[in-house]
């Protein structure tokens, strides 16, 4: 979406971003979330609320899992931002998100990438988590059909851990 | 669990995941924000700042004269009304003469940036008269309160009246009569997924091409065509993914057409993204409720008499009002079998976001009051709540009292399932100190029997189209809007042609290729468009098999159709394999299109009396539900620790797919039970965030033990029935009643909040206290 007019101060943003290394010319206003879905066209990422209320615009910057409505583009600079774009390799998806197909972890779909993007940090760091550990990790993140149930449980699939 | 009988049932036994999830595990889904709109406008809008008022001018000139700004609209460029019910159409998509609620849209700009429309909106000035504002139904219903609407004396949308069988004969008959007051609070759909529609006009070809969040893509079709004052054959209706509807989106919604007629005045494309808090005013969600409800009861637990007032608070238009107050009454029927049953509803209008439909539709509130007192009783007469309910139960196949016909009835095996589930018999009052369990049933339809828009069409049309290629593509107006409708369909063909699944491909919700549907609402999709899917699947089927006959050189009925192979049966084993039969099929013919209906006949439609259409449906899905809670009394806050369910849906025709509606209808009525509540500080919004609108997050949110129940529907596709929205209503109640058997309160309103939890320890403190002191005086 078009933010600003007349276009703003703008700097050069380097990351890399799903891999690759890139040069983007971003206002220091720019949201993390708008630059990739507007700029970069990754618009896996969601926008459910107006800052930092929901967690479906979760992805990773340097390993963490982070809001990217309520952080600066900029602020990633030299930094490596992952979405969920990122996670399927060649065609094959991950195992979380074979486990949130599988499993019925994602319904409407709206929540599903911050989920899995708050997941994939939790897993990257604990790979044998814990009921209480899961909540803790997604407790950021809302969603509004499935009542976690199988949220949980697809995450437990993927790490492995059976109920 | 045991397949229906006449189906293969090969998918349907393991449940299959959503046909369209690993787009959305991907990211790869787009909803409609995510749509191409590099080259589109930006559309705001521009919103009542008070709660009533009149008109007296509003000035665009100079926001449309700003550089940028590409078209201006007002409510001078809409005469037309819209609204879901032919006969309740009272709602401009942009405000004429007279604002009625905070948050109304009253114009709206397109332009070339956000920054930009933001701007205009600032230009636009408008001068009102404020009027008289009312926020409870008490204020609007007063005797000399301002008319929100002129043809509506008393601010009164509706107002029922049913009475049916002998109340006062009823509750002579009963050992024990009582009388409560009960309050729910007006609660929000809340989908993850905030408000988007993307409209562009050709002027070239006169054509408008809408994607939206809509559930129900052809009544906003209809209602384009209406405001926009163009023929229905040049708009398009396209649903793209959708990230969650629960009723939110069944009606046509003010700011798709507001998208739609700025598109036009600007000879474009517009994108128009809601904020979450416009998602919330745009509403359409559960309204506040006032309930007085009185019950009869033997000393056996024989339900005697119903007499039950309600009122809604509407909010400022009709939306469904008129259906949802009507709901509330019928399914006061179906669940048990009750002689008497006198029902008064009013809805009203006031100055707040207009209530619509929302999940469990109508039922919720009502059921809630009900089950609550029936505990309630059911422990003064020292009864067990189970035995209770099997002491009221229906025998289908019935007919209701208000003419609501039952043909398959589930609920005493769900009774049983969950009272072995929870160790009800064996637990009940050993739960240690602050632990308690309750129980409570519900019930909802599958698809409204008689349709809003009563045109003679089928209920549902299901196309299927096979070409060169094999692939089976069906084409439904279905929106799938998460709840898996499309793998339903998906899955209803490839049983009925007893083919891999992964052989169909389904394409729903495009007005311009996709048949006419009613849509994603009253849990019809199921049993509506999965008839018609199988009746569709059923002709391609007799095409296949004519076509393998002629090519075997037997008769039809000699042929045999074992998965995706043709022989003819009885020792002949020369088989043609799918391929080999869809060529000689498409042979002379070519590609090969059936239709597939399903009609509910006129004997299902409801009584005759006024509104008796409402309630009506072809299957009754039944629910009964165990909660345990516990509850801390130092501080009120409550804990669900576990829920049991069961679920009749008269077969799963994805058990995986029902397994996610139940534990997200349950946890839905949750949510509703403990904390969500939509607030206004004089119109003015109060929850309008995520974070101000509480709804229960993964760590509030308990298991959820699902079991399914299979009463074979003998109506309902392989005998199936819904199984989104019925066992929402039993939550509420169900944690009241564990609520009181944990520490002994009855809790009279919702949410159970912990301040009202506390409000209600700290009364039983002080009476406690003081018959403690009168006690001592005397």
């Amino acid at each position: 979406m078009h933010k600003h007019s007349p276009p703003s101060t703008k700097r050069l943003l380097k990351l890399k971003l799903n891999g690759r290394w890139r040069e983007d010319a971003v206002s220091e206003q720019e949201l993390l979330v708008d630059y990739l879905r507007d700029v970069t066209h990754l618009t896996g990422t969601k926008i459910g609320c107006d800052g930092g209320e929901c967690g479906a615009c979760t992805v990773l910057v340097d390993g963490e899992a982070v809001p990217s409505c309520i952080t600066l583009a900029v602020r990633c600079e030299g930094r490596n931002v992952e979405t969920i774009e990122a996670l399927a390799t060649q065609g094959r998806l991950s195992r979380l998100q074979s486990a949130f197909h599988e499993k019925l972890g994602t319904q409407c779909g709206f929540c599903t990438p911050g989920m899995i993007m708050a997941a994939e940090a939790l897993l990257r760091s604990n790979p044998t988590p814990t009921d209480g550990e899961i909540r803790t990790a997604l407790s950021g993140n809302l969603c509004r059909c499935t009542g976690y149930v199988k949220i949980i449980e697809s995450v437990k699939a993927a790490a492995g851990v059976t109920s | 669990m045991t397949s229906a009988p006449g189906t293969g049932g090969k998918l349907a036994r393991r449940g299959v995941p959503l046909i369209d999830g690993i787009e959305k595990v991907t990211g790869r889904a787009r909803y409609t924000a995510d749509l191409d709109h590099a080259d589109a406008l930006v559309g705001r809008i521009l919103r009542s700042p008070i709660s009533h008022g009149d008109i007296l001018s509003l000035d665009v000139s100079k926001a449309r004269a700003l550089d940028g700004v590409v078209a201006v609209v007002t409510g001078d460029d809409c005469s037309h009304t819209y609204g879901v019910l032919p006969i309740a159409m009272n709602e401009y998509p942009l405000a004429r003469g007279r604002v009625r609620y905070r948050g109304e849209p009253i114009a709206a700009v397109a332009a070339i940036d956000e920054v930009t429309a933001e701007r205009a909106l600032g230009l636009i000035e408008l001068k009102v008269k404020q009027l008289p504002a009312y926020y409870t139904s008490e204020a609007a219903r007063a005797p000399d309160a301002v008319l929100l609407h002129d043809d509506k004396p008393g601010n009164i949308e509706r107002d029922v009246h049913h009475q049916f069988g002998d109340v006062a004969q009823g509750f002579a008959a009963a050992d024990l009569v009582r009388e409560e007051l009960f309050n729910c609070a007006e609660v929000n759909h809340a989908q993850i997924e905030p408000h988007a529609s993307l409209s562009e006009f050709d002027p070239a070809t006169g054509r408008l091409t809408v994607q939206t969040v809509s559930q129900v893509g052809y009544y906003l079709h209809l209602m384009l065509a209406e405001c926009l004052e163009m023929d229905t054959s040049r708009i398009r209706v396209i649903k793209p993914f959708i990230g969650g509807g629960f009723g939110a989106r069944v009606e046509a919604l003010n700011f798709e057409i507001v998208t739609a007629l700025l598109a036009k005045a600007a000879a474009g494309k517009v994108m128009m993204r809601l904020t979450r808090e416009e998602t919330f005013l745009t509403h359409r969600a559960r309204p506040q409720t006032d309930i007085k409800l009185k019950l009869g009861m033997t000393k056996d637990g024989r339900m005697t008499a119903c007499e039950c007032q309600v009122v809604q608070r509407g909010g400022a238009y009709a939306g469904y009002g008129i259906i949802t107050i009507l709901y509330a009454g019928a399914l006061l029927h179906g669940l048990y079998d009750i002689p008497a049953v006198k029902y008064e509803g009013s809805r009203v209008y006031a100055n707040l976001p207009p209530c619509g439909a929302m999940r469990g539709h109508g039922s919720v509130d009502m059921r809630h009051a009900f089950e609550c007192l029936v505990d309630r009783m059911t422990h003064e007469l020292g009864l067990d709540p189970f035995a209770v309910r099997r002491a009221n139960l229906l025998r289908a196949p019935t007919r209701t009292m208000n003419d609501l016909v039952v043909n398959s009835y589930g609920l005493a095996e769900c009774l049983d399932k969950v009272e072995r589930a929870s160790g009800w018999r064996e637990r009940l009052g050993k739960l240690p100190p602050g632990k308690g369990l309750g129980m409570a049933c519900s019930h909802y339809v599958s698809g409204a029997a008689k349709p809003i828009h009563r045109t003679g069409e089928p209920h549902a049309v299901v196309n299927l189209k096979l070409d060169f290629d094999g692939g089976v593509t069906a084409l439904t107006g279905a929106a799938e809007i998460g709840q898996g409708s499309s793998t339903m369909v998906a899955i209803a063909v490839a049983e009925t042609l007893d083919i891999s699944l992964e052989r169909v491909r389904v394409i729903a919700a495009d007005t311009a290729v996709t048949p006419k549907d009613n849509g994603a609402y009253s849990s019809r999709i199921t049993f509506m468009v999965g008839n018609a899917a199988i009746d569709a699947a059923k002709r391609l089927k007799s095409v296949l098999t004519a076509a393998a006959a002629r090519k075997l050189e037997a008769r039809p009925e000699d042929v045999e159709c074992l998965g995706e192979v043709f022989r003819v049966g009885g020792g002949d084993q020369s088989c043609l394999s799918f391929a080999d039969v869809v060529a000689a099929a498409l042979v002379d013919e070519g590609a090969i299109t059936v239709k597939g209906t399903f009609t509910c006949p006129p004997e299902f439609h409801g009584g005759k009396h006024r509104g008796g259409a409402v309630g009506s449906t072809m299957g009754f899905s039944y629910a009964a539900q165990v909660v345990e809670v516990s509850v801390d009394d130092a501080t009120g806050l409550i804990t669900v620790d576990k829920v049991w369910v069961a679920l009749d849906c008269g077969h799963a025709i994805n058990p995986l797919a029902v397994e996610g509606q139940i534990q997200g209808s349950v946890w839905m009525g949750m949510g509703q039970a403990m904390c969500e509540e939509t607030r206004y500080l004089d119109g003015l919004p109060a929850h309008a965030s995520l974070l101000e609108y509480r709804m229960p997050t993964i760590m509030d949110s308990p298991p959820i033990e699902t079991d399914i129940v299979e009463s074979h529907d003998p109506y309902g596709p392989f005998g199936a029935k819904e199984a989104s929205e019925g066992a929402l209503a039993g939550f509420p109640p169900a944690l009241v009643n564990a609520i009181a058997n944990a520490i002994g309160i009855s809790l009279n309103e919702l949410p159970v909040t912990p301040d009202r939890v506390m409000d209600a320890l700290i009364q039983r403190r002080r009476q406690a206290r003081l018959a403690g002191s009168l006690k001592a005086v005397s």
